[in-house]
């Protein structure tokens, strides 16, 4: 009885879950590797070096990557926090990646084309890119409450939309050729000296404190305003929510826009912190979809999703050194798939907990 | 009108896969599971046959043997691939849009690490011909879309077996109760649409492009998704969903050779289709024609 109390108790843990979930995945990333000749060893010691910036095979230490990795992970929280928030209220956000490139590209505008007044640049733009981002998510809670469109199909058709809508816009902005716009001036841009200095020049930015506070933000509504148990509210169960006088129907348009907001800050981040110019999108850069994931991974909860995002942008940051190792680097990607259908198959731990209460009370019944 | 009668080869052309996948996604959805995995399976079956193709041409195999050999791999793998969402919809209880994410995510990973170690590349070797069209300047991709559609609307409502499928996904325990195993028709409706997507997957690569890259199937999986909903679940509806937003793709093609449009940019054509099936989502909306039973695990004993 009292082991398959203890054993009930651990698989009920989604913090633990989630953590079993992700070294299954790396678990069968390895076997893979390993099956295709590869030495899986390598991938490790590139995960190590994009982590500590140790480097293994010549014991030499570069800090630049533990920069790169924080850097990296900025996206993938933010866009992790969008998908969570849409998920707490029972909604599906595949339109992470299109809320995204709206926010890079509202942001690429306004650094060559907004005032060049130092702070208030960076600052508009940045809020533009949370406002755009807000809006292209906002129109897609509009027509899930009002024309019960399924969120799954449009948000995925405006991811395209946003993809084709930015290279337009982009194409225009000053001294752009097919992949470039002109460099940003120096006002636009949210870099941080002082990181610089002591990463050895990894991209690291200000961008870091705008991921905090958004997690911080995200936290705080979710868990402690009405808006936020609104939501929750709505996302357990529709019927008791409109029942108990909680408006549904705001509830997910606001929702979806507060989703999106959070995606498009990530875009504006990504554009004023990690490059010079503005970048005319040839592809996806998959920090939406990827959200997706980290979200999953996380429970959609603020400490989950950021942790689960700097798992993701650690993977990110090894992607180059594995293929420097002879490792394809799609493996990052293969285990990322793998981490989120184990995810999925979660419910089996459920099917299995049931098959043990029924064990239990069987035992009880036959004893008495 | 003659140019319209110019268009048509291409529009099929590009109809075709797109319409076979969602007929894949229809019968899916009518047994009572969503796939939205349908981008990740074409893009398995279209790595997998541009691979199969181009190792059998450099084997010396003959055109249309390979040809053949290379959709059935690719079908083949996109029903093998399914088997993981059919196991966690229909075993597992699992969230069937998590699920299917997961693997469009993974076959966005599998599909790049396979031609990673098969050709040392991020994309598959370019094969030397793909498929040629008939005296009519039509792929036989059409042919088969065709015959896809036919076949299924004869499978789901004139045979019983159509019947019982359909009725797994509006009613599943009422379904069970008059003896028809739920599991067994979800388990076939699944890998059908595995198969059908995988087969897409393989004719896109063999008529559009010369190879498989990352960027082959660039969102027509998720567009079938969106004409079985705008389609409204019947064989018909669909193909002329279908129809609409492979119009819309295949004009920004056409676009290109009339001289009044050129002085747009291209991307303004590229997002027709989706636009297209956006607003053709909220005009057509309003009463749900969708399976009852879609996306909803179902227990035996359970309700």
């Amino acid at each position: 009885m009292m082991h398959a109390k203890q054993k009930q108790s651990l698989l009920q843990s989604d913090g633990a879950v989630s953590v079993l979930v992700v070294l299954l995945g790396f678990f069968c990333g390895t076997i893979l590797i390993a099956l295709v000749g590869k030495n899986p060893l390598n991938m490790y010691k590139a995960i190590l070096q994009s982590l500590t910036g140790y480097n293994v095979d010549n014991g030499k230490m570069n800090v630049r990557y533990i920069g790169e990795t924080l850097n990296y992970s900025v996206p993938f929280i933010l866009c992790g926090l969008s998908m969570a928030f849409a998920n707490r209220v029972g909604l599906f956000n595949i339109g992470g990646e299109g809320q995204y490139i709206m926010g890079l590209t509202v942001a690429q505008a306004v650094a060559l084309l907004g005032p060049t007044i130092p702070h208030l640049h960076w600052m508009i733009a940045i809020i533009a890119a949370v406002v755009i981002g807000s809006l292209w998510g906002g129109i897609v809670g509009l027509l899930k409450a009002k024309y019960e469109v399924s969120e799954v199909v449009s948000t995925i058709m405006l991811n395209y939309i946003a993809l084709y809508l930015s290279r337009i816009i982009c194409l225009q902005l000053p001294g752009a050729t097919t992949y470039k716009t002109a460099n940003f001036p120096a006002t636009s841009l949210i870099g941080n000296s002082f990181f610089q200095k002591i990463t050895n020049n990894s991209l690291l930015n200000n961008g870091i404190f705008m991921m905090l506070a958004a997690v911080i933000l995200y936290w705080f509504i979710m868990e402690k305003t009405s808006l936020g148990f609104g939501m929750r509210a709505t996302g357990f169960n529709k019927e008791a929510a409109r029942a108990s006088g909680i408006p549904v129907v705001k509830s997910i348009a606001l929702s979806m826009a507060i989703s999106g907001a959070f995606a498009g800050l990530a875009g504006g981040i990504v554009a004023l912190g990690s490059f010079k110019y503005g970048r005319v999108l040839s592809g996806m850069d998959n920090y939406g979809f990827d959200g997706i994931a980290v979200a999953l991974v996380g429970n959609s909860t603020a400490l989950g999703t950021m942790l689960a995002g700097l798992l993701f942008g650690m993977l990110k940051n090894a992607q180059a050194l594995m293929q420097s190792k002879q490792i394809p680097k799609e493996i990052t990607f293969i285990i990322q798939g793998l981490i989120v259908i184990f995810i999925a198959l979660r419910s089996a731990l459920k099917l299995y907990r049931e098959y043990l209460d029924k064990r239990a009370l069987q035992k009880e019944v036959g004893v008495q | 009108m003659n140019m319209i009668f110019g268009m048509f080869p291409s529009i099929l052309m590009i109809v075709a896969p797109i319409l076979i996948t969602a007929i894949g996604g229809m019968i899916c959805e009518k047994s009572g599971v969503v796939n939205i995995a349908l981008e990740g399976l074409m893009a398995i079956g279209a790595c997998t046959a541009a691979s199969a193709h181009v190792l059998m041409e450099s084997a010396g195999v003959p055109h249309t043997l390979s040809l053949f050999l290379a959709l059935v791999s690719g079908s083949l793998a996109g029903g093998t691939f399914s088997l993981i969402h059919a196991v966690a919809a229909i075993n597992l209880n699992a969230d069937q849009t998590i699920s299917g994410t997961g693997i469009n995510l993974l076959a966005s990973g599998v599909t790049i690490f396979a031609s990673q170690i098969l050709f040392s590349a991020d994309r598959t070797r370019e094969f030397r011909m793909g498929m040629q069209t008939d005296f009519l300047g039509i792929y036989p991709t059409a042919y088969i879309a065709i015959a896809v559609v036919i076949l299924s609307w004869f499978l789901l409502y004139k045979l019983p077996f159509g019947m019982h499928l359909r009725s797994c996904g509006e009613h599943p325990s009422a379904a069970e109760s008059v003896g028809i195993n739920v599991k067994r028709m979800r388990y076939i409706a699944v890998f059908s649409s595995g198969i059908l997507a995988g087969l897409a997957g393989g004719c896109v690569v063999l008529t559009q492009t010369i190879q498989y890259t990352s960027n082959t199937i660039n969102g027509r999986g998720f567009i079938a998704l969106a004409a079985v909903s705008f389609g409204r679940w019947r064989p018909l509806g669909v193909m002329g969903a279908a129809f609409l937003f492979g119009t819309a793709q295949a004009f920004a093609i056409i676009a290109n050779n009339i001289p009044a449009l050129r002085v747009l940019p291209t991307e303004v054509f590229n997002i027709l289709p989706y636009v297209v099936t956006l607003v053709a989502l909220v005009l057509f909306s309003g009463k749900n024609y969708a399976p009852r039973a879609a996306g909803k695990p179902y227990e035996k004993g359970a309700s």
